[in-house]
Protein backbone atom coordinates (compact mmCIF):
# COMPACT_ATOMS: atom_id res chain seq x y z
CA UNK A 1 0.00 0.00 0.00
CA UNK A 2 1.26 3.50 -0.76
CA UNK A 3 1.25 6.39 1.79
CA UNK A 4 -2.34 7.16 3.08
CA UNK A 5 -3.65 10.02 1.48
CA UNK A 6 -5.94 10.41 5.07
CA UNK A 7 -3.95 9.94 8.31
CA UNK A 8 -5.62 10.23 12.03
CA UNK A 9 -2.68 9.43 14.33
CA UNK A 10 -3.73 9.44 17.82
CA UNK A 11 -5.91 12.06 17.54
CA UNK A 12 -7.99 13.40 20.09
CA UNK A 13 -10.72 15.71 20.63
CA UNK A 14 -12.62 16.77 23.59
CA UNK A 15 -15.64 19.63 23.69
CA UNK A 16 -15.00 20.60 27.15
CA UNK A 17 -15.47 17.94 29.71
CA UNK A 18 -16.66 15.54 26.73
CA UNK A 19 -14.32 13.60 25.00
CA UNK A 20 -15.26 12.63 21.20
CA UNK A 21 -12.38 11.27 19.87
CA UNK A 22 -10.45 9.49 22.35
CA UNK A 23 -6.85 8.72 20.82
CA UNK A 24 -8.14 7.53 17.30
CA UNK A 25 -5.69 5.74 14.52
CA UNK A 26 -7.02 5.96 11.00
CA UNK A 27 -6.02 5.56 7.29
CA UNK A 28 -7.42 5.91 4.13
CA UNK A 29 -5.93 5.01 0.97
CA UNK A 30 -5.88 7.40 -2.06
CA UNK A 31 -8.76 6.35 -3.96
CA UNK A 32 -10.40 4.65 -1.55
CA UNK A 33 -14.18 4.40 -0.30
CA UNK A 34 -14.38 3.83 2.87
CA UNK A 35 -17.65 4.16 4.90
CA UNK A 36 -17.99 5.08 8.94
CA UNK A 37 -20.80 4.25 10.62
CA UNK A 38 -21.67 4.04 14.55
CA UNK A 39 -24.50 5.25 17.31
CA UNK A 40 -24.60 9.01 17.32
CA UNK A 41 -22.19 10.92 19.27
CA UNK A 42 -19.93 8.43 18.66
CA UNK A 43 -17.34 11.02 17.06
CA UNK A 44 -18.14 9.90 13.42
CA UNK A 45 -19.05 13.07 11.69
CA UNK A 46 -16.79 14.73 14.08
CA UNK A 47 -13.92 13.08 12.19
CA UNK A 48 -15.28 14.49 8.68
CA UNK A 49 -15.35 18.12 9.91
CA UNK A 50 -12.20 17.59 11.39
CA UNK A 51 -11.03 17.33 7.95
CA UNK A 52 -12.73 20.04 6.26
CA UNK A 53 -11.45 21.89 9.23
CA UNK A 54 -14.40 23.06 10.70
CA UNK A 55 -13.47 21.57 14.08
CA UNK A 56 -10.31 21.53 15.39
CA UNK A 57 -8.05 19.34 17.50
CA UNK A 58 -6.92 18.50 21.03
CA UNK A 59 -4.23 15.79 20.33
CA UNK A 60 -2.51 14.17 18.13
CA UNK A 61 -1.42 14.91 14.31
CA UNK A 62 -3.96 14.39 11.29
CA UNK A 63 -2.34 14.14 7.85
CA UNK A 64 -3.99 14.19 4.59
CA UNK A 65 -1.65 13.89 0.94
CA UNK A 66 1.47 13.40 3.58
CA UNK A 67 0.93 16.80 5.09
CA UNK A 68 -0.19 17.98 8.53
CA UNK A 69 -3.23 19.37 8.28
CA UNK A 70 -3.73 21.07 12.10
CA UNK A 71 0.23 21.28 12.15
CA UNK A 72 2.72 23.22 10.01
CA UNK A 73 6.43 22.36 10.13
CA UNK A 74 8.98 24.86 11.14
CA UNK A 75 12.29 23.79 11.90
CA UNK A 76 11.73 19.75 12.44
CA UNK A 77 8.68 20.80 14.97
CA UNK A 78 5.16 20.95 14.39
CA UNK A 79 3.49 24.08 15.59
CA UNK A 80 -0.35 25.19 14.98
CA UNK A 81 -1.33 25.91 11.61
CA UNK A 82 -1.47 29.12 10.43
CA UNK A 83 -5.00 29.87 8.70
CA UNK A 84 -3.42 29.88 5.03
CA UNK A 85 -1.70 27.07 5.49
CA UNK A 86 -5.51 25.83 6.34
CA UNK A 87 -6.52 27.39 3.45
CA UNK A 88 -4.31 25.09 0.90
CA UNK A 89 -5.18 22.18 2.67
CA UNK A 90 -9.08 22.75 2.27
CA UNK A 91 -8.21 22.55 -1.66
CA UNK A 92 -7.62 19.00 -1.17
CA UNK A 93 -11.42 18.69 0.36
CA UNK A 94 -15.10 18.65 -0.48
CA UNK A 95 -17.51 18.44 1.58
CA UNK A 96 -21.43 17.07 1.70
CA UNK A 97 -23.62 18.19 4.26
CA UNK A 98 -26.04 16.43 5.96
CA UNK A 99 -28.53 19.87 5.24
CA UNK A 100 -27.04 20.67 1.87
CA UNK A 101 -26.28 24.24 2.70
CA UNK A 102 -26.58 25.59 -0.75
CA UNK A 103 -26.54 29.14 -0.87
CA UNK A 104 -30.06 30.44 -0.39
CA UNK A 105 -29.77 33.88 -2.84
CA UNK A 106 -28.29 32.56 -5.52
CA UNK A 107 -29.06 30.60 -8.32
CA UNK A 108 -28.06 26.89 -8.80
CA UNK A 109 -25.69 27.59 -11.62
CA UNK A 110 -23.94 30.72 -9.20
CA UNK A 111 -23.59 28.04 -6.31
CA UNK A 112 -21.55 26.25 -8.23
CA UNK A 113 -19.66 28.56 -10.28
CA UNK A 114 -18.83 31.38 -6.85
CA UNK A 115 -15.93 29.83 -5.27
CA UNK A 116 -14.32 28.47 -8.55
CA UNK A 117 -14.20 32.21 -9.59
CA UNK A 118 -13.28 33.57 -6.59
CA UNK A 119 -10.81 30.69 -4.99
CA UNK A 120 -9.34 29.14 -8.13
CA UNK A 121 -9.34 32.03 -10.37
CA UNK A 122 -11.43 30.78 -13.36
CA UNK A 123 -12.92 32.95 -15.76
CA UNK A 124 -16.85 33.34 -15.31
CA UNK A 125 -17.09 31.33 -18.41
CA UNK A 126 -15.03 28.77 -18.02
CA UNK A 127 -16.89 28.22 -14.39
CA UNK A 128 -20.17 28.45 -15.77
CA UNK A 129 -19.30 25.79 -18.39
CA UNK A 130 -17.65 23.87 -15.99
CA UNK A 131 -20.83 23.98 -13.40
CA UNK A 132 -23.28 22.92 -16.19
CA UNK A 133 -20.88 20.08 -17.14
CA UNK A 134 -21.70 19.26 -13.43
CA UNK A 135 -25.06 19.88 -13.22
CA UNK A 136 -25.98 17.56 -16.16
CA UNK A 137 -23.66 14.66 -14.37
CA UNK A 138 -26.01 15.09 -11.57
CA UNK A 139 -29.41 15.36 -13.70
CA UNK A 140 -29.88 18.48 -13.44
CA UNK A 141 -28.73 20.73 -16.02
CA UNK A 142 -32.35 21.87 -16.91
CA UNK A 143 -32.49 23.73 -13.13
CA UNK A 144 -29.17 25.70 -13.45
CA UNK A 145 -31.26 29.04 -13.36
CA UNK A 146 -33.71 28.15 -10.75
CA UNK A 147 -32.87 28.99 -6.67
CA UNK A 148 -32.88 26.06 -4.47
CA UNK A 149 -36.37 26.47 -2.65
CA UNK A 150 -37.30 25.78 -6.03
CA UNK A 151 -35.76 22.44 -5.85
CA UNK A 152 -36.84 19.28 -3.88
CA UNK A 153 -34.60 18.04 -1.16
CA UNK A 154 -32.81 14.98 -3.53
CA UNK A 155 -32.05 17.90 -6.06
CA UNK A 156 -30.97 20.25 -3.65
CA UNK A 157 -28.31 17.67 -2.85
CA UNK A 158 -27.36 16.63 -5.64
CA UNK A 159 -26.49 20.37 -6.51
CA UNK A 160 -24.53 20.23 -2.89
CA UNK A 161 -22.46 17.08 -4.63
CA UNK A 162 -21.82 18.59 -8.02
CA UNK A 163 -20.69 22.24 -6.14
CA UNK A 164 -17.90 20.67 -3.77
CA UNK A 165 -17.07 18.89 -7.36
CA UNK A 166 -16.56 21.85 -8.75
CA UNK A 167 -13.71 22.59 -6.31
CA UNK A 168 -11.94 19.84 -8.32
CA UNK A 169 -10.99 17.83 -4.43
CA UNK A 170 -9.05 14.51 -4.25
CA UNK A 171 -11.07 13.94 -1.22
CA UNK A 172 -14.99 13.95 -0.96
CA UNK A 173 -16.69 13.78 2.71
CA UNK A 174 -20.23 13.01 2.65
CA UNK A 175 -21.92 13.96 5.96
CA UNK A 176 -25.12 11.89 6.63
CA UNK A 177 -25.87 12.93 2.90
CA UNK A 178 -29.53 11.28 2.91
CA UNK A 179 -30.50 12.12 6.96
CA UNK A 180 -32.79 15.05 6.28
CA UNK A 181 -34.25 13.49 2.69
CA UNK A 182 -38.09 12.05 2.42
CA UNK A 183 -37.66 7.98 1.99
CA UNK A 184 -38.51 8.65 -1.17
CA UNK A 185 -36.04 10.91 -2.86
CA UNK A 186 -33.08 9.23 -0.73
CA UNK A 187 -32.43 6.85 -3.82
CA UNK A 188 -31.48 9.61 -6.21
CA UNK A 189 -28.92 10.83 -4.16
CA UNK A 190 -27.38 7.87 -3.84
CA UNK A 191 -27.38 6.93 -7.39
CA UNK A 192 -25.34 10.44 -8.01
CA UNK A 193 -23.02 8.90 -4.97
CA UNK A 194 -22.98 5.65 -6.43
CA UNK A 195 -21.45 6.63 -9.62
CA UNK A 196 -19.47 9.14 -8.49
CA UNK A 197 -17.47 5.83 -6.86
CA UNK A 198 -17.87 3.84 -9.63
CA UNK A 199 -16.34 5.95 -11.79
CA UNK A 200 -13.81 8.60 -10.18
CA UNK A 201 -10.83 8.04 -8.50
CA UNK A 202 -12.02 9.68 -5.51
CA UNK A 203 -11.23 8.96 -2.24
CA UNK A 204 -14.67 9.15 -0.39
CA UNK A 205 -15.29 9.41 3.26
CA UNK A 206 -19.03 8.82 4.08
CA UNK A 207 -20.70 8.72 7.04
CA UNK A 208 -24.29 7.72 7.09
CA UNK A 209 -26.83 4.71 8.89
CA UNK A 210 -27.87 3.44 5.52
CA UNK A 211 -26.19 0.02 5.70
CA UNK A 212 -27.03 -1.30 2.26
CA UNK A 213 -26.04 1.28 0.92
CA UNK A 214 -22.82 1.40 2.87
CA UNK A 215 -22.42 -2.38 1.76
CA UNK A 216 -22.57 -1.69 -2.28
CA UNK A 217 -20.02 1.21 -2.26
CA UNK A 218 -17.40 1.03 -0.28
CA UNK A 219 -14.50 -0.74 -0.04
CA UNK A 220 -13.87 -1.38 4.10
CA UNK A 221 -16.41 -0.31 6.34
CA UNK A 222 -15.48 1.17 10.06
CA UNK A 223 -17.32 0.91 13.19
CA UNK A 224 -16.69 3.43 15.68
CA UNK A 225 -18.01 4.19 19.09
CA UNK A 226 -16.48 5.83 22.34
CA UNK A 227 -14.24 7.87 19.82
CA UNK A 228 -12.12 4.59 18.82
CA UNK A 229 -12.71 2.49 15.63
CA UNK A 230 -13.88 -0.45 17.33
CA UNK A 231 -13.54 -3.09 13.81
CA UNK A 232 -13.42 -2.53 10.50
CA UNK A 233 -13.30 -4.45 7.02
CA UNK A 234 -14.89 -5.49 3.37
CA UNK A 235 -18.76 -4.51 3.73
CA UNK A 236 -18.79 -8.55 2.90
CA UNK A 237 -17.23 -9.74 5.98
CA UNK A 238 -18.15 -6.97 7.52
CA UNK A 239 -21.49 -7.18 7.80
CA UNK A 240 -22.21 -10.91 7.65
CA UNK A 241 -19.82 -12.34 10.18
CA UNK A 242 -19.19 -9.32 12.32
CA UNK A 243 -16.48 -9.69 15.21
CA UNK A 244 -17.38 -7.65 18.11
CA UNK A 245 -19.91 -7.77 20.43
CA UNK A 246 -20.64 -3.99 20.04
CA UNK A 247 -20.62 -4.35 16.52
CA UNK A 248 -23.46 -7.00 16.33
CA UNK A 249 -24.93 -5.29 18.95
CA UNK A 250 -25.00 -1.67 16.67
CA UNK A 251 -25.95 -3.80 13.46
CA UNK A 252 -28.81 -5.40 15.21
CA UNK A 253 -30.57 -2.39 16.37
CA UNK A 254 -30.01 -0.83 13.16
CA UNK A 255 -31.29 -3.54 10.81
CA UNK A 256 -33.95 -4.05 13.14
CA UNK A 257 -35.10 -0.63 12.28
CA UNK A 258 -34.84 -0.61 9.30
CA UNK B 1 -41.60 86.81 8.61
CA UNK B 2 -39.56 84.11 7.97
CA UNK B 3 -37.29 82.82 5.06
CA UNK B 4 -39.06 86.19 3.33
CA UNK B 5 -42.94 84.80 4.18
CA UNK B 6 -45.12 86.33 5.70
CA UNK B 7 -47.84 85.55 8.35
CA UNK B 8 -50.97 85.96 9.39
CA UNK B 9 -52.37 86.29 12.43
CA UNK B 10 -55.71 87.61 12.29
CA UNK B 11 -57.29 83.54 13.31
CA UNK B 12 -55.96 80.29 13.53
CA UNK B 13 -56.79 78.44 10.76
CA UNK B 14 -55.48 81.52 8.67
CA UNK B 15 -52.09 81.91 10.46
CA UNK B 16 -51.92 77.88 10.15
CA UNK B 17 -52.09 78.15 6.41
CA UNK B 18 -50.18 80.85 6.02
CA UNK B 19 -47.03 79.17 8.05
CA UNK B 20 -47.38 76.30 6.51
CA UNK B 21 -45.18 76.83 3.86
CA UNK B 22 -42.39 78.30 6.31
CA UNK B 23 -42.82 74.99 8.01
CA UNK B 24 -42.57 73.06 5.17
CA UNK B 25 -38.88 74.56 4.83
CA UNK B 26 -38.31 73.14 8.33
CA UNK B 27 -39.41 70.32 7.28
CA UNK B 28 -37.18 69.72 4.61
CA UNK B 29 -34.28 70.36 6.65
CA UNK B 30 -35.72 68.03 9.35
CA UNK B 31 -35.44 65.13 6.60
CA UNK B 32 -32.30 65.83 5.18
CA UNK B 33 -30.55 65.75 8.39
CA UNK B 34 -32.40 62.72 8.89
CA UNK B 35 -31.30 60.91 5.68
CA UNK B 36 -27.88 62.35 6.14
CA UNK B 37 -27.27 61.11 9.76
CA UNK B 38 -28.73 57.50 8.68
CA UNK B 39 -26.42 57.36 5.69
CA UNK B 40 -23.76 57.90 8.22
CA UNK B 41 -25.08 55.32 10.69
CA UNK B 42 -25.65 52.45 7.71
CA UNK B 43 -21.72 52.83 6.68
CA UNK B 44 -20.39 53.29 10.07
CA UNK B 45 -23.30 50.88 11.92
CA UNK B 46 -21.45 48.15 9.11
CA UNK B 47 -18.08 48.78 9.77
CA UNK B 48 -18.65 48.75 13.65
CA UNK B 49 -20.82 45.02 12.90
CA UNK B 50 -17.98 44.08 11.16
CA UNK B 51 -15.10 44.95 13.25
CA UNK B 52 -17.26 43.34 16.13
CA UNK B 53 -17.30 40.34 14.70
CA UNK B 54 -13.92 39.97 14.31
CA UNK B 55 -12.08 37.26 16.58
CA UNK B 56 -8.89 39.00 16.97
CA UNK B 57 -10.00 40.48 20.51
CA UNK B 58 -7.65 43.34 19.94
CA UNK B 59 -9.80 44.69 17.31
CA UNK B 60 -13.24 43.93 18.59
CA UNK B 61 -12.96 44.92 21.85
CA UNK B 62 -12.40 48.54 21.44
CA UNK B 63 -14.97 48.68 18.90
CA UNK B 64 -17.55 47.18 21.71
CA UNK B 65 -16.15 49.83 24.21
CA UNK B 66 -16.48 52.88 21.10
CA UNK B 67 -20.04 51.38 20.57
CA UNK B 68 -21.24 50.95 24.23
CA UNK B 69 -19.93 54.65 24.57
CA UNK B 70 -21.93 56.03 21.89
CA UNK B 71 -25.20 53.98 22.89
CA UNK B 72 -25.15 54.91 26.34
CA UNK B 73 -23.99 58.64 26.63
CA UNK B 74 -26.88 61.19 25.45
CA UNK B 75 -27.43 62.26 22.41
CA UNK B 76 -27.16 65.88 23.49
CA UNK B 77 -23.82 65.85 24.70
CA UNK B 78 -22.66 64.36 21.80
CA UNK B 79 -23.64 66.77 19.61
CA UNK B 80 -22.64 69.38 22.52
CA UNK B 81 -19.63 68.00 22.30
CA UNK B 82 -19.00 67.91 18.30
CA UNK B 83 -20.14 71.52 18.22
CA UNK B 84 -18.50 73.20 21.10
CA UNK B 85 -15.33 71.17 21.77
CA UNK B 86 -14.07 70.19 18.24
CA UNK B 87 -13.58 74.01 17.29
CA UNK B 88 -11.03 74.31 20.50
CA UNK B 89 -9.06 71.47 18.67
CA UNK B 90 -9.50 73.37 15.06
CA UNK B 91 -12.42 71.41 13.30
CA UNK B 92 -14.77 73.49 12.44
CA UNK B 93 -18.53 72.11 11.01
CA UNK B 94 -21.65 73.86 9.81
CA UNK B 95 -24.39 73.45 12.49
CA UNK B 96 -26.48 71.47 9.79
CA UNK B 97 -23.21 69.17 9.00
CA UNK B 98 -22.39 68.70 12.84
CA UNK B 99 -25.98 67.85 13.58
CA UNK B 100 -26.12 64.87 11.39
CA UNK B 101 -22.95 63.45 12.30
CA UNK B 102 -23.58 63.44 15.86
CA UNK B 103 -26.98 61.87 15.05
CA UNK B 104 -25.13 59.19 12.37
CA UNK B 105 -22.46 58.84 15.38
CA UNK B 106 -25.06 57.50 17.86
CA UNK B 107 -27.35 55.64 15.53
CA UNK B 108 -24.35 53.71 14.39
CA UNK B 109 -24.18 51.98 17.52
CA UNK B 110 -27.66 51.12 17.12
CA UNK B 111 -27.55 50.17 13.60
CA UNK B 112 -24.32 48.08 14.65
CA UNK B 113 -26.78 45.73 16.84
CA UNK B 114 -29.12 45.47 14.30
CA UNK B 115 -26.54 43.91 11.56
CA UNK B 116 -25.17 41.71 14.15
CA UNK B 117 -28.48 40.40 15.08
CA UNK B 118 -29.02 40.06 10.83
CA UNK B 119 -25.84 38.58 10.59
CA UNK B 120 -25.95 36.02 13.12
CA UNK B 121 -29.17 35.01 12.05
CA UNK B 122 -27.89 33.44 9.08
CA UNK B 123 -27.50 29.71 10.00
CA UNK B 124 -23.88 28.52 10.93
CA UNK B 125 -24.18 25.71 7.97
CA UNK B 126 -23.29 28.65 5.51
CA UNK B 127 -20.51 29.73 7.48
CA UNK B 128 -19.46 26.47 7.09
CA UNK B 129 -20.29 25.77 2.94
CA UNK B 130 -18.31 28.58 2.34
CA UNK B 131 -14.96 27.31 4.74
CA UNK B 132 -15.82 23.83 2.58
CA UNK B 133 -15.40 25.80 -0.28
CA UNK B 134 -12.25 28.10 0.73
CA UNK B 135 -13.39 31.09 0.55
CA UNK B 136 -12.04 34.04 2.28
CA UNK B 137 -13.20 35.12 5.55
CA UNK B 138 -14.17 38.48 3.40
CA UNK B 139 -15.98 36.72 0.72
CA UNK B 140 -18.01 34.82 2.92
CA UNK B 141 -19.02 38.19 4.65
CA UNK B 142 -20.04 39.70 1.60
CA UNK B 143 -21.13 37.52 -0.89
CA UNK B 144 -22.81 34.64 1.77
CA UNK B 145 -23.86 36.37 4.87
CA UNK B 146 -24.75 39.86 4.16
CA UNK B 147 -27.24 39.20 1.26
CA UNK B 148 -28.87 36.78 3.46
CA UNK B 149 -28.56 39.14 6.49
CA UNK B 150 -29.76 42.48 4.49
CA UNK B 151 -33.29 41.43 3.91
CA UNK B 152 -33.98 40.01 7.67
CA UNK B 153 -32.88 43.64 9.40
CA UNK B 154 -34.65 45.88 6.81
CA UNK B 155 -38.12 46.31 9.20
CA UNK B 156 -35.34 47.29 12.46
CA UNK B 157 -33.75 49.85 9.66
CA UNK B 158 -37.16 51.45 8.97
CA UNK B 159 -38.06 51.80 12.62
CA UNK B 160 -34.41 53.00 13.33
CA UNK B 161 -34.75 55.72 10.04
CA UNK B 162 -38.50 56.68 11.67
CA UNK B 163 -36.39 57.19 15.44
CA UNK B 164 -33.52 59.05 14.16
CA UNK B 165 -36.31 61.12 12.05
CA UNK B 166 -37.75 61.94 15.87
CA UNK B 167 -34.39 62.75 16.97
CA UNK B 168 -34.01 65.63 14.73
CA UNK B 169 -35.57 68.26 16.80
CA UNK B 170 -32.44 67.77 19.45
CA UNK B 171 -29.94 69.54 16.49
CA UNK B 172 -32.19 73.08 17.17
CA UNK B 173 -30.07 73.74 20.08
CA UNK B 174 -27.32 74.14 17.83
CA UNK B 175 -29.23 76.58 15.71
CA UNK B 176 -30.01 74.19 13.10
CA UNK B 177 -33.33 75.46 11.69
CA UNK B 178 -35.22 72.19 11.44
CA UNK B 179 -38.96 71.63 11.28
CA UNK B 180 -39.08 72.56 15.26
CA UNK B 181 -36.44 74.97 15.78
CA UNK B 182 -38.71 77.24 12.73
CA UNK B 183 -42.12 76.41 14.62
CA UNK B 184 -40.37 77.94 18.16
CA UNK B 185 -39.21 80.86 16.17
CA UNK B 186 -42.59 81.70 14.57
CA UNK B 187 -43.80 81.09 18.12
CA UNK B 188 -41.69 83.95 19.94
CA UNK B 189 -42.27 86.03 16.95
CA UNK B 190 -46.15 85.94 17.40
CA UNK B 191 -47.09 84.65 20.44
CA UNK B 192 -49.33 81.46 19.27
CA UNK B 193 -47.01 78.64 20.50
CA UNK B 194 -50.51 76.84 19.89
CA UNK B 195 -50.53 76.75 16.40
CA UNK B 196 -47.29 75.84 15.12
CA UNK B 197 -46.14 73.51 18.02
CA UNK B 198 -49.61 71.30 17.17
CA UNK B 199 -48.81 71.87 13.55
CA UNK B 200 -45.31 70.30 13.88
CA UNK B 201 -46.57 67.08 15.88
CA UNK B 202 -49.33 67.18 13.46
CA UNK B 203 -46.20 66.64 10.69
CA UNK B 204 -44.63 64.47 12.50
CA UNK B 205 -47.41 61.82 12.89
CA UNK B 206 -48.00 61.97 9.19
CA UNK B 207 -44.40 61.03 8.47
CA UNK B 208 -44.23 58.51 10.92
CA UNK B 209 -47.18 56.57 10.06
CA UNK B 210 -46.41 56.84 6.53
CA UNK B 211 -42.77 55.61 6.53
CA UNK B 212 -44.03 52.87 8.46
CA UNK B 213 -46.66 51.90 6.18
CA UNK B 214 -43.68 52.10 3.34
CA UNK B 215 -41.32 49.70 5.51
CA UNK B 216 -44.69 47.06 5.60
CA UNK B 217 -44.79 47.10 2.50
CA UNK B 218 -41.17 47.04 1.41
CA UNK B 219 -40.54 44.15 3.88
CA UNK B 220 -43.17 41.78 2.16
CA UNK B 221 -41.72 42.26 -1.38
CA UNK B 222 -38.22 41.29 -0.30
CA UNK B 223 -37.17 38.15 -0.99
CA UNK B 224 -36.57 36.46 2.27
CA UNK B 225 -33.87 34.04 1.07
CA UNK B 226 -31.90 37.13 0.39
CA UNK B 227 -30.76 39.34 -1.99
CA UNK B 228 -30.41 37.35 -5.24
CA UNK B 229 -27.57 36.72 -7.03
CA UNK B 230 -28.00 35.29 -10.73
Amino acid sequence: MTDPIIKFDAVGKRFGSVTVLDGLDFEVAEGEKVTIIGPSGSGKSTILRILMTLESISDGVVYVGGEPLWHERKGGNFVPASESHLREMRRLLGMVFQSFNLFPHMTVLRNLTEAPVRVLGLSRAEARERGLELLDMVGLADQAKKFPHQLSGGQQQRVAIARALAMRPKIMLFDEPTSALDPELVGEVQAVIRQLAEEHDLTMLLVTHEMRFAREISDRVCFIDGGRIREEGAPEEFFTNPKEERTRDFLHAILADN
Amino acid sequence: MLFGIEWDTSDNLTFAISILPILMRGLWVTLQAAVLGFFVAMVLGLVLAALKAVPARIVSWPTRVIAEFLRDTPLLIQLFFLYYVLPEFGLILPAFLTGALALGLQYSAYLSEVYRAGIEAVPRGQHEAARALDLTPRDTFIRIILPQAIPRIIPAMGNYLVAITKDVPILSVVTVLELLGVARIIGDRTFNYLVPLTMVGGIYLILTLLASYGVRRLDRSLPKTGIPLK
